[in-house]
């Protein structure tokens, strides 16, 4: 895969190109607003919804709050019931250790359960350094990977694509990898699906190792959970003689009956649906019954970074349902990859700061710190949220660490010489005064250029050159600032009441 | 019970017709409002651009501002919003307890003119008349920072002459998002132009919300479309009678006239 997010440009850049996107906009406002209004249904159904988000959210904190000693107890449980557990700082340590067990074994090819933290690590391509090719299995990542593309959402990452585009992907690429697509496919959805499945059932059959990632960890028992929809999880879960899992360590739970609210939650938030399909659980090896190697890489990757951030750390709960990114308004114009990471939306503006830290040099530090201002603060993705991330919380959070990172610039952005004057003007009502005197003179001057009527007969401005007023009159009119503010009015007419007709 | 209208800056500079609309009103409900000609702004442009300690001096100001008031009331949900669920945050940030307890007296007496008219008032027919046909936008701040739920709707409801009208997919934010609307103006724009092409697809002739910000950006968008709607603050509709001036929107050429005397 060529495809990548590395080098992307800022939120604000990349959002200009998918919002031109027509396309994309039809698919994505399409798609959004179908599985909105599902989840709608599904939760409304659930009378104790609110009781369950609290006691999701109370597993996750708890299970947070003593990390460590849940992880060490994980490691115990498993390791007893015959896994072997590997530990990985970042993504370059992970990915060492799935390629190595996969070489260990002789294996030039390993097939995928879809998974957010391999996607994160980037595993598909360094498998590809060691000449392993690694077969993407569920639906969706199957046509983002056969089209070498990205992932654009966390549960339907080819939410970009209609069926008319994963057709055309389908019959170019099926044929350079496996089993080609038949020559007649339509475009019908039980179509392309087919064709998916026999084109998958080969590799199924003959790969000798499985990579995977898991929903939930349980730590007293040693348990991997995987919630899936297509069965494509199942099948790489118990062919493969070799199954490796990459776990972010935010993942475990204490114990088993922790998952109760949390597999409740999950499946209503994410596709829509009362339950998920498949729910595969496994823990460890069980004897003449599926891999009888199994491997858990736990990662961190910036976990405790995100951790170590006192209000930021309750982004560590998500269970990557993706309600946020389906109830945003700005994901559903931008589309996920103007985020330039596999977790976009809502909360990829929260986790990728909050894994990679805010205010880091260059380019990629631009385009993470751009991300907290991907949002127009609505709170959508708060109301849907599961386990009740405060997101717009975490976004003001995050946006205050990126600004107090340039604090000590010599040469301030005009942003932060503009929150200077305006900090000056607004905590003193004389020195307002006096600005709102000089807008009300600026506002007759400016409308004399590009003078427009707003409906209704206010006099106001069409579109004005320069940073700033450009960008706010690119595309909307502005009212003229009044003649008289309203606290001149107020001085002039005793609060009008010195003033005629006033009642 | 001593009342203060907390205006908003934006009202302030940008429509002082909403301020004056609020008085009319309560003082039609029989509130003698004051207005302490301390008060600036909320802080939350600062806030949500994050820069805390600019938003600092500007909290501090609010609290000396509005002491000892029974009831701050605002014609806005995004700046009540900002004063009951950001000054604490403000208030930590600055390490000043004395700030921190001021805030904790303050904050909670701040109400959106909605809340203030149905909840402290108990009143939901104001006695208003605005004979057109209107649809409504709930503000995102207004309906999940603070809740007012179906009370702009009951008031609405109660304004003779007044037809309203449901908009498609209302509960979706606009795009204004404060200085979301310029640092991401394009993203902005393209939520406005959903927003709007929603209410030209009502037919109504006014757009109403509780939030002159985000009327102000959707309102821009419809003006630059030549859409025929006008957007008119909710405060400025409750307050209108069929004595009364029913704000600046009524008389365009009446306005503009006394705007140029000025």
């Amino acid at each position: 895969m060529s495809a990548t997010f590395v080098g992307m440009p800022a939120f604000p850049t990349a959002a200009r190109g998918a919002l031109a996107d027509t396309q994309l906009r039809h698919n994505l406002a399409h798609a959004t607003s179908t599985i909105r209004a599902k989840r709608a249904a599904v939760v409304g159904e659930v009378e104790e919804w609110e009781e369950l988000r609290l006691a999701g959210a109370a597993v996750k904190e708890a299970a947070l709050r003593d990390l460590d000693t849940h992880l060490v107890r994980l490691e115990e449980s498993l390791t007893a019931r015959g896994a072997t557990v590997h530990w990985a700082r970042d993504a370059a340590e992970a990915n060492e250790i799935v390629a190595r067990v996969a070489r260990d074994h002789g294996a030039d090819e390993v097939v995928k359960v879809k998974s957010m933290a391999t996607q994160e690590i980037g595993l598909n391509e360094a498998l590809a350094e060691h000449g392993i090719a690694a077969w993407e299995t569920d639906l969706a990542e199957l046509i983002v990977q056969l089209g070498d593309d990205l992932p654009s959402h966390i549960l339907v990452p080819a939410i970009h694509r209609n069926r008319a585009e994963v057709r055309e992907i389908f019959l170019r690429a099926m044929g350079d990898v496996g089993r080609p697509a038949p020559a007649d496919l339509t475009d019908e959805p039980a179509v392309l699906a087919g064709a998916a499945r026999e084109h998958l059932r080969e590799k199924f059959l003959r790969a000798k190792v499985a990579v995977s990632g898991a929903n939930f960890a349980v730590a007293e028992t040693g348990t991997l959970v995987v919630v899936e929809s297509e069965g494509n999880g199942r099948m790489c879960l118990t062919l493969p003689e070799v199954l490796v899992s990459v776990v972010g360590i935010e993942k475990v739970v204490p114990t088993f009956a922790d998952l109760d609210p949390l597999l409740r939650l999950l499946p209503r938030s994410s596709t829509g649906e009362r339950m998920n399909p498949y729910t595969s659980t496994w823990t460890g090896v069980t004897p003449g019954d599926g891999p009888q190697e199994v491997h858990v890489v736990l990662l961190d990757n910036g976990r405790t970074r995100a951790l170590a951030d006192d209000v930021g750390r309750q982004a560590l709960r998500c269970i990557r349902c993706s309600a946020c990114l389906n109830a945003c308004p700005v994901y559903e114009r931008t589309g996920g990859h103007a985020y330039g990471s596999v977790y976009p939306g809502p909360i990829g503006a929260i986790l990728n700061p909050l894994m990679k830290g805010t205010g880091r040099p260059g380019i990629e530090g631009e385009q993470t710190d751009s991300l907290p201002y991907a949002s127009s603060l609505c709170g959508a993705c708060f109301e849907v949220c599961p386990v009740r991330i405060d997101i717009p919380e975490v976004l003001v959070h995050l946006r205050s660490k990126v600004v107090d990172g340039h604090r000590g610039d010599t040469v301030p952005k005009a942003e932060a010489v503009a929150m200077k004057a305006a900090a000056w003007s607004f905590g003193d009502s004389r020195r307002l005064g006096w600005v709102e005197k000089a807008s009300g003179v600026a506002g007759r001057v400016l409308t004399r250029f590009g003078r427009t009527t707003l409906p209704g007969g206010r006099s106001a401005a069409g579109r004005i050159a320069g940073p700033g007023a450009s960008a706010w009159t690119g595309a909307r009119d502005l009212p003229a600032p009044p003649a008289e503010s309203f606290r001149a009015w107020w001085r002039r007419t005793d609060g009008g009441r010195g003033e005629e007709g006033s009642s | 019970m001593r009342v203060a209208l907390m205006v908003t800056c934006v009202n302030d500079a940008m429509f002082p017709d909403t301020g004056k609309a609020v008085v009319r009103l309560l003082r039609r409900l029989g509130v003698d409002v004051e207005f302490p000609a301390a008060q600036t702004c909320c802080a939350q442009p600062m806030v949500n651009t994050g820069y805390l300690d600019e938003a600092v001096p500007v909290v501090r100001t609010f609290v000396d501002a509005f002491a000892g008031y029974d009831a701050v009331v605002t014609p806005s949900g995004s700046c009540a919003g900002s004063a009951r669920h950001q000054h604490g945050l403000v208030a930590r940030r600055s390490g000043d307890a004395g700030l921190a307890a001021a805030v904790a007296e303050t904050s909670p007496k701040v109400y959106e003119l909605t809340e203030f008219l149905v909840d402290v008032l108990g009143v939901v027919d104001v006695g208003a008349y605005f004979p057109h046909t209107v649809t409504y936008h709930p503000t995102c701040h207004s309906l999940r920072m603070l809740g007012v739920g179906d009370r702009p709707r009951r008031l609405l409801e109660n304004v003779r002459g007044l037809r309203l009208v449901d908009l498609p997919q209302a509960e979706q934010c606009c795009g204004f998002g404060g200085t979301f609307a310029v640092k991401n103006a394009d993203t902005s724009v393209a939520m406005g132009a959903d927003k709007a092409r929603h209410v030209r697809g009502t037919g109504a002739e006014v757009l109403v919300a509780g939030d002159n910000s985000c009327l102000m950006h959707v309102g821009g968008v419809l003006s630059r479309q030549q859409a025929g709607v006008r957007v008119v603050h909710l405060a400025e509709v409750l307050a209108s009678t069929e004595e009364g001036v029913g704000g600046p929107s009524g008389h365009p050429q009446v306005e503009r006239a006394r705007e140029e005397q000025r």
